[in-house]
C-alpha cells in the first residue's frame, strides 16, 4: 500500500468509527465518501490490493439480493469485501474496500448509473448485469441510455474477465453478444410463464428491428423466451437455465439448476420467480469464480433475504410480512408473490418521494395493484405521498371509504396491526425509504437487528 | 351517455402512467352517470372525422416515439380537423411536443410534428426535472393551480400569442425562461405535467369532460357536477408544496 493510500486509509477508518459512534447511521459510507472526494484513485489501489480480485453485480431489480446470495455461496472459501448495506455508488464500494482488511475477493452490488466508472477502475474478473427496468426515470433518464452507457463499459472489459447477462432481458443479453467469455442464464419453464406481457413491460420491440417480440413465456415483466418474428432476433442458448420450478407459496421455490458443469435440485427459502433470477445470477456469478456445484446448492440453500427485501417478524402474536416495492417491475412480483399465498385483508403500503425513492411518483400507475384490491378489506395508504397512493387504489376501484390516510409510519404500522385480527398477517409495502424507517421503528421495539450488525 | 375516446398508441406512449389520465376520465365520467368507449388508436388504423369526443396522446421513450411519429404525421389534418369541430383533446409530454410543429434534435435534424400547437421545440442539453406548480390561465379556471412533474429535454417555444395552460409559479415549464407551461387551442390542452396530471387536478379532468359531452350532444359546454375530491385536494396540496420546496428554477 502506498502512503497516502495508508494515511487515507486509517483516517477513512477513523470517520467510520465516530459515524458509528454517533449513531448517525452504519458508517457505510462515509469514510469512503471522504477519501472518494479527496483521490478518486484510491479506489483503482483498493481494488488491485485485492489478491483474487472482484465481481460486480448490476440490475435494476434485485442487485441487492443477487448479491447477498453470491456471498452466502463464496464466504466459506472465500474472505469478502462485500457491500452488504447497498452501499452502492462509488463512495460506498471505495468504504466497502477500505473496511475490508485481509479480503481476497471482493463482491459488490453497483448503482446502474455508477458502474461504468466503478468497472474502469476496479477492473473486475466477472460482471454480472441480470436486467433493466423503467426505474426512477427522474435520476437516471431513460433505459436505452444506461444500456448504451453498459453497451461502452462492456466492450472495455478485459477479454479473459467473464460477463455473467441475463438472456432474458433482450437489452442486456444483448451486451455479451460475440463475447467468448461469457455466461447466459435465464428461466426455461413455460408453465410458470404470464398470459400475457404486462402492462409495464419495458424492452417490448426488438432491438434490432423494432418489431414487437413474440414471447415463447414472459415471466417477469419483458424478461422471458423472446423471438422477433420480423428479424429473428432471439434469446440465446442458456448456459445456466432454471427448469422444473415449483413455487411453495410464501415460503419458497425449488427448481433444477443445470448448468455446464451438471445438475442439481435447489430449494429457496424466499418466493417468486424474480427470486429464481436472482439464484440463476449468484450461481453464475460464482461458478465463473471456479465455485463448484455443492458450493452453490449449500450457500443458496441456506441463504435468507436481505432486511425489507421479505422480511418477516411477530408484534404481539401477529405475524407482519414486509415487501419492498420500488419500481413497476418489483412491485408487480411482490403482488403476484402475495397471490401466490393467501392474499391479505389488511395492507399497508407506503410511499415516499426521496431521491432513492424517485421523486416522480407516477409509476404507482404501472404496477397492477388490481389483485391485491379485489379481495383487500382495508388499505392503510401511508409515507409522504400517502393522499397518491389513495389516488392511485381509489381510482383503480378501491372504495374509499375503505382507503385510511395515515402518513406517518410508525402510526400506519400499528394502525394496520390493530386492524389485523389475531393470529393474522399483516402485509406491509414500501418504498425504499420508507422501508428503512420501517427498519429502524422494528429495530427500536426490538423486532430486528440493524443491518450493520447482522451476523456475517 | 356514451362518450368516445380515442387513445393514441398506448403501446408506446404509455411512459408516465398515462393509464391514470385514462382511469380518471373512466372513473369521474362514470359518476356522472356516462359511458367511456376506449378505442386504442394504433399504427396503420383509420382516425374517422367526427367519431371521438376526446383524444388521449400520452409520452414515450424517445425510441418508441420515433416508432410512431411517421404513423402520426399521417393523421396531422384528421386530428386538426377534431379539435377544429370542438373535440376535447389531452396531449402530454412526448404527446405535447409531437402535436406542435415539429422538433429540432440536436444534431439539426427536423422532425415534422402534427400542427396542431403552435410551438416548435428545441432539444436542449440538460433535462428539466423536477416538480411543477401553475397557476392555469385558462378562463375556464378560475384561477385554479395544476400540479405535476416534468421530465424533458425538449424546450417548447410557443408562438406569440398562443394560448399557455398556465403561468409557472415552481418549475421550469415549456422552456424554463418564458414563465409559460403547456398550450391550449380550442378544446385541445398539451403540456409537459404527469404525475399523472389528471388524478391530483380533478378540475383539469372534468373541463376536458365537459368539453367531450358538448362535442357528442352538439350543445354548449356545462360545468360538471361536484364529487368528493378530499383525496384530491390533499393529493394537490402535497405535490403543490413540494414544487414550491424542490420545484426546478428557471435559468
Amino acid at each position: 500500500m502506498s502512503a497516502r493510500l495508508a494515511l487515507e486509509t486509517s483516517a477513512a477508518r477513523l470517520v467510520g468509527r465516530l459515524s458509528r459512534a454517533t449513531r448517525r447511521g452504519g458508517g457505510t459510507t462515509l469514510p469512503g465518501k471522504l477519501v472518494w472526494k479527496l483521490d478518486p484513485d484510491a479506489l483503482d489501489a483498493l481494488a488491485a490490493r485485492l489478491p483474487a480480485g472482484l465481481a460486480l453485480v448490476s440490475a435494476t431489480n434485485g442487485k441487492t439480493t443477487t448479491t447477498a446470495m453470491a456471498s452466502s455461496i463464496l464466504s466459506p472459501a472465500r474472505r469478502l469485501a462485500w457491500n452488504r448495506s447497498g452501499a452502492n455508488l462509488a463512495s460506498g464500494v471505495t468504504s466497502t474496500l477500505l473496511a475490508a482488511d485481509g479480503a481476497e475477493l471482493g463482491l459488490l452490488e453497483v448503482d446502474e448509473f455508477a458502474l461504468p466508472e466503478v468497472m474502469r477502475r476496479t477492473q473486475p474478473r466477472v460482471v454480472c448485469l441480470a436486467n433493466l427496468f423503467r426505474d426512477q426515470l427522474d435520476r437516471y433518464g431513460e433505459l436505452e441510455h444506461i444500456a448504451e452507457r453498459w453497451r461502452a463499459a462492456t466492450a472495455q472489459l478485459a477479454a479473459d474477465a467473464t460477463l455473467v447477462v441475463g438472456a432474458d432481458d433482450p437489452l442486456v443479453s444483448s451486451l455479451a453478444d460475440r463475447r467468448e467469455q461469457a455466461l447466459r442464464f435465464g428461466l426455461d419453464d413455460p408453465r410458470h410463464a404470464r398470459p400475457s406481457l404486462q402492462h409495464a413491460a419495458d424492452s417490448k420491440y426488438c432491438i434490432r428491428c423494432g418489431a414487437p417480440y413474440a414471447y415463447e413465456a414472459a415471466y417477469v415483466g419483458h424478461l422471458g423466451a423472446y423471438r422477433c418474428a420480423a428479424c429473428g432476433h432471439a434469446r440465446p442458448p442458456l448456459d445456466v437455465a432454471a427448469r422444473a420450478i415449483e413455487t411453495h407459496g410464501l415460503d419458497g421455490v425449488s427448481f433444477s439448476l443445470e448448468t455446464h458443469s451438471g445438475a442439481a435440485r435447489i430449494r429457496l427459502g424466499l418466493p417468486g420467480l424474480y427470486n429464481v433470477y436472482n439464484a440463476l445470477a449468484a450461481a453464475s456469478l460464482a461458478l465463473a469464480l471456479g465455485a463448484t456445484l455443492d458450493a452453490i446448492v449449500a450457500g443458496l440453500e441456506r441463504f435468507r433475504a436481505a432486511f425489507g427485501r421479505f422480511e418477516r417478524f411477530t408484534v404481539g402474536g401477529k405475524r407482519v410480512l414486509l415487501l419492498l416495492v420500488k419500481n413497476p417491475a418489483g412491485a408487480n412480483e411482490a403482488v403476484r408473490t402475495l397471490e401466490d399465498g393467501s392474499p391479505p385483508e389488511t395492507l399497508v403500503v407506503a410511499l415516499n418521494d426521496r431521491i432513492a425513492d424517485g421523486r416522480d411518483v407516477s409509476w404507482i400507475w404501472d404496477v397492477d395493484f388490481e389483485p391485491l384490491l379485489e379481495r383487500a378489506g382495508r388499505i392503510v395508504v401511508s409515507g409522504e405521498r400517502a393522499a397518491e397512493l389513495a389516488l392511485r387504489f381509489a381510482y383503480g376501484g378501491f372504495p374509499r371509504e375503505r382507503l385510511e390516510l395515515v402518513p406517518e409510519l410508525e402510526a400506519a404500522l400499528d394502525r394496520g396491526l390493530e386492524l389485523t385480527p389475531p393470529e393474522g398477517e399483516l402485509v406491509v409495502l414500501p418504498t425504499y425509504t420508507a422501508m428503512l424507517s420501517l427498519q429502524a421503528i422494528a429495530t427500536r421495539r426490538g423486532l430486528t437487528r440493524p443491518y450493520w450488525e447482522a451476523a456475517s | 351517455m356514451i362518450l368516445r375516446v380515442g387513445h393514441l398508441y398506448p403501446e408506446y406512449l404509455n411512459i408516465y402512467a398515462d393509464r391514470g389520465n385514462i382511469a380518471v376520465f373512466e372513473r369521474r365520467a362514470a359518476a356522472r352517470g356516462h359511458d367511456l368507449r376506449i378505442e386504442p388508436i394504433v399504427v396503420g388504423t383509420g382516425l374517422e372525422p367526427g367519431a371521438h369526443d376526446l383524444l388521449y396522446v400520452g409520452g414515450g421513450q424517445d425510441r418508441e416515439q420515433a416508432m410512431i411519429a411517421e404513423d402520426l404525421a399521417c393523421r396531422s389534418e384528421a386530428l386538426r380537423a377534431a379539435v377544429e369541430a370542438g373535440a376535447a383533446l389531452l396531449a402530454v409530454c412526448g404527446g405535447y411536443q409531437l402535436l406542435g410543429r415539429g422538433y429540432r434534435g440536436r444534431d439539426g435534424s427536423w422532425m415534422e410534428g402534427v400542427g396542431l400547437f403552435p410551438h416548435e421545440t428545441v432539444a436542449g442539453e440538460t433535462r428539466m426535472i423536477g416538480d411543477v406548480l401553475l397557476e392555469s390561465t385558462l378562463r375556464e379556471a378560475l384561477g385554479r393551480t395544476i400540479a405535476g412533474f416534468e421530465n424533458h429535454a425538449g424546450r417548447t417555444m410557443l408562438d406569440p400569442g398562443a394560448e399557455p395552460l398556465g403561468r409557472v409559479v415552481a418549475g421550469y415549464g415549456n422552456d424554463g425562461a418564458s414563465g409559460h407551461e403547456g398550450c391550449r387551442v380550442g378544446h385541445a390542452l398539451g403540456t409537459y405535467l404527469h404525475g399523472p396530471l389528471l388524478p391530483r387536478n380533478p378540475w383539469v379532468a372534468d373541463l376536458l369532460l365537459s368539453w367531450a359531452i358538448a362535442h357528442a350532444t352538439g350543445a354548449e359546454p356545462e360545468p360538471l357536477a361536484d364529487l368528493d375530491d378530499e383525496l384530491e385536494d390533499v393529493a394537490h396540496a402535497v405535490a403543490a408544496a413540494r414544487a414550491r420546496a424542490r420545484g426546478g428554477r428557471p435559468a
